[in-house]
């Protein structure tokens, strides 16, 4: 495994350090460690319950974590709502969209961010919003119909458009390209390389090996809400499977543990 | 090769262009077919109520019974109005009837039995509807109680409160001399203003329009075009002009209700031009989307409460300019619902996320035009509580199928 070391990396744009969240008695996170660098595109993999969307959400200010330290570009922070982490510049695209179905596409793409509070600037708004979904190559029909009449795929590409207007410094995706057809996906995977290039953090959630591969630079695996090993993004898919449902470690892990015991002796 | 180019939002070939008048005219139809009814609902309710109750007895229709009816329907427009803001976030305020009886009571008291300036008076009662609301939105926010619960519990104890403050005798009356009094009964426009004032709205429509439009343009954005806007505009003025001079037969145009308009146009500007407003669609369409937008859906949420309340507080204070007395009766009875049942009758849906400001304008005309006529033909208020329900009861049931059918539409 030839990993890039944090040191050629720089300074990463957030650390997590030993961060659990318990729900009640359900402990859905526990001593979680991710470094998050700029240019760097960060898989998380595992099994559903892993606790891959709790991390997002904490991320994202949504949850608050019950211990543990988040240090963002350096400083130590707490993200204790939503608008906190959005002026930081972590931007979500959560797996539910979180977009408002009685509002029309420029509303949602503008949520909370609109252009002059006093006097909406409706046509700006609606320029900037078509020259967002271009360059996502989306097919929306007409941003001025309400969210409700758009498909799955319509919804999903507005909320990773929305995600890109605040010019964020970093950015999760909690299963991007889950709904999306062929061309869509191409240009999801396109446009997190682009935004890599520009030097942002991305986060991408995806429980599709091959996405996942296509553009992750390291792959951080979950497994029952504890880190359960970071890989290359050329690690086989047999590897990666082992280390997400944990199927190897009764025997191999077993294994090398007893061989480095012996070595020891 | 094409000299023009395709304008931005032109560009998808799945999208039907509707252009011109008879765009618009297919649009419209879809928008109904769809569940989205606007104004249409008030529009055959006027008309239906008009017709029934001017065969009925002929005086309904008789120009200063419309002046009377624009003085009362005023009072409880106001109420209204609040009423719009809380619905529109998916809350309710049930205690808008014992507010306003409150503020009523608080202007007898402060004013005519204790001596305090009238200005202040009204400040007094308008600050304490705002700190109830607070109240609403405090309990909502810290406790996650639900506003029906609240504002229940707030009808009683705002009622109580009323007749504490208003003792043993039980009725103030105010000096028919006062501004007060006069502004709430008297008062009307001269006829030139409401000429000019019947001009504006139109006007403005065109103003901005085309201001838009070049906008739009110069963007290279599509515009739904100049016939649309200026048949609007024709419409509306001549709609408002022949309502000017038929009220001008009679008293004219009562200063009340041209407050109450303004404060309408002014609800309308910050629901549909402001992120406030913006927001307010977004906290009643999906509160948790909204907070991670960024939204601070409590102070939303106390917004809306702070308005409705005050907005309560301010009908009630006017009421009582109506009535020319602070009573125990004041803010009881059918208030309440009258003030819900126009906010829902004019279109502002009952399930949050949908609404207007001018439906607090068109349904308390059908309100109150109910009442007026039911009045007129000398039917006891058992029998106009009865036909007020029933009309609530069916506001609300065309909402709920309206709802339906968006959802089915695709346009929820």
């Amino acid at each position: 495994m030839t990993l890039i070391s944090a040191e050629e990396r720089g300074q990463p744009i957030l650390r997590l350090r030993g961060v659990s969240k318990q729900f009640g008695a359900v402990s859905a996170l526990a001593d979680i460690e991710l470094d998050i660098h700029p240019g760097e595109v960060v898989a998380l993999v595992g099994d559903n319950g892993a606790g891959k969307s709790t991390l997002v959400k904490v991320l994202a200010g949504v949850h608050q974590p019950t211990s543990g330290t988040i240090e963002f570009m350096g400083k130590p922070v707490t993200l204790d709502s939503p608008s906190k982490a959005l002026d930081l510049g972590i931007a979500t695209v959560f797996q539910d969209l979180a977009l408002c179905e009685n509002l029309d596409v420029v509303a949602n793409l503008f949520l909370g961010h609109e252009l002059s509070p006093w006097r909406l600037d409706e046509v700006g708004m609606e320029v900037r919003a078509w020259t967002l979904l271009r360059e996502l190559a989306a097919r929306i029909p007409s941003v001025r119909e309400p969210i409700a009449s758009l498909s799955g795929g319509q919804r999903q590409t507005v909320a990773i458009a929305r995600s890109l207007l605040l010019d964020p410094k970093i950015i999760m995706l909690d299963e991007p390209t889950a709904a999306l057809g062929v061309a869509q996906t191409a240009e999801v995977l396109n446009l997190i390389e682009r935004v890599r290039d520009r030097g942002l953090g991305v986060i991408i959630i995806s429980h599709n090996m091959e996405d996942v591969r296509a553009v992750a630079d390291r792959i951080v695996v979950l497994r029952l809400g504890r880190n359960n090993g970071t890989f290359p993004a050329d690690t086989s898919n047999h590897e990666l499977v082992a280390a997400i449902t944990g199927a190897t470690e009764n025997s191999v892990s077993r294994r090398q543990a007893r061989k480095q015991q012996e070595a020891q002796e | 090769m094409d000299p023009k180019p395709e304008a931005l939002d032109r560009g998808d070939s799945r999208l039907r262009h509707d252009e011109g008048l008879l765009g618009a005219a297919r649009a419209f139809f879809d928008r109904v077919r769809s569940g989205d009814l606007g104004m249409l609902p008030v529009l055959v309710g006027l008309v239906v109520i008009s017709t029934v109750f001017s065969t009925l007895n002929p005086v309904f229709l008789a120009p200063n019974n419309l002046v009377n009816l624009l003085f009362d329907a005023a009072t409880v427009g106001f109420i209204s109005l609040g009423i719009v803001c809380v619905l529109m976030l998916g809350q309710i305020d049930l205690s808008v009837g014992s507010m306003s009886g409150l503020a009523s009571a608080m202007i007898g008291v402060l004013w005519v039995n204790m001596g305090w300036p009238l200005p202040a008076a009204i400040a007094a009662a308008l600050g304490f509807g705002a700190l109830v609301g607070l109240l609403y939105g405090v309990l909502l926010n810290r406790f996650g109680m639900p506003s029906f619960v609240s504002t229940l519990a707030g009808l009683l104890a705002l009622l109580g409160l009323q007749l504490y403050i208003l003792g043993p005798t039980g009725s103030i009356n105010l000096p028919y001399a006062s501004v007060l009094v006069r502004f709430g009964q008297i008062y009307v426009m001269p006829d030139w203003l409401s000429y000019l004032l019947a001009l504006l709205p139109g006007a403005v429509l065109v103003y901005t329009g085309l201001r838009t439009m070049a906008r739009r343009r110069a963007a290279n954005l599509s515009s739904p075009g100049l016939s649309v806007l200026l048949v609007k505009a024709l419409v509306l003025t001549a709609a408002l002009l022949f309502a000017a001079y038929y009220l001008n037969l009679g008293r004219g145009i009562p200063w009340m209700f041209g407050l109450f308009v303004a404060l309408v146009l002014a609800m309308n500007y910050g629901l549909t031009r402001t992120q406030w407003g913006r927001s307010m669609f977004a906290v009643g369409g999906n509160a948790e989307a909204a907070r991670r937008s960024g939204i601070d859906v409590r102070r939303v949420n106390v917004s809306a409460f702070m308005l409705c309340s005050t907005l309560a507080a301010l009908g009630g204070i006017l009421a009582s300019a109506r009535l020319a007395s602070s009573s125990q009766q004041a803010g009881t009875g059918d208030v309440n619902l009258n003030a819900i049942a126009a906010a829902v009758i004019g279109g502002t849906s009952l399930f949050g996320g949908r609404g207007s400001a001018y439906s607090a304008l068109l349904g308390i005309l059908v309100i109150q035009a109910i009442s007026n006529g039911l009045t007129l033909l000398n039917l006891s208020s058992s029998l106009r509580y009865m036909i007020t329900g029933g009309v609530l009861a069916i506001a609300v049931i065309v909402d709920s199928l309206a709802r339906q059918s968006r959802v089915s539409h695709g346009r929820a």
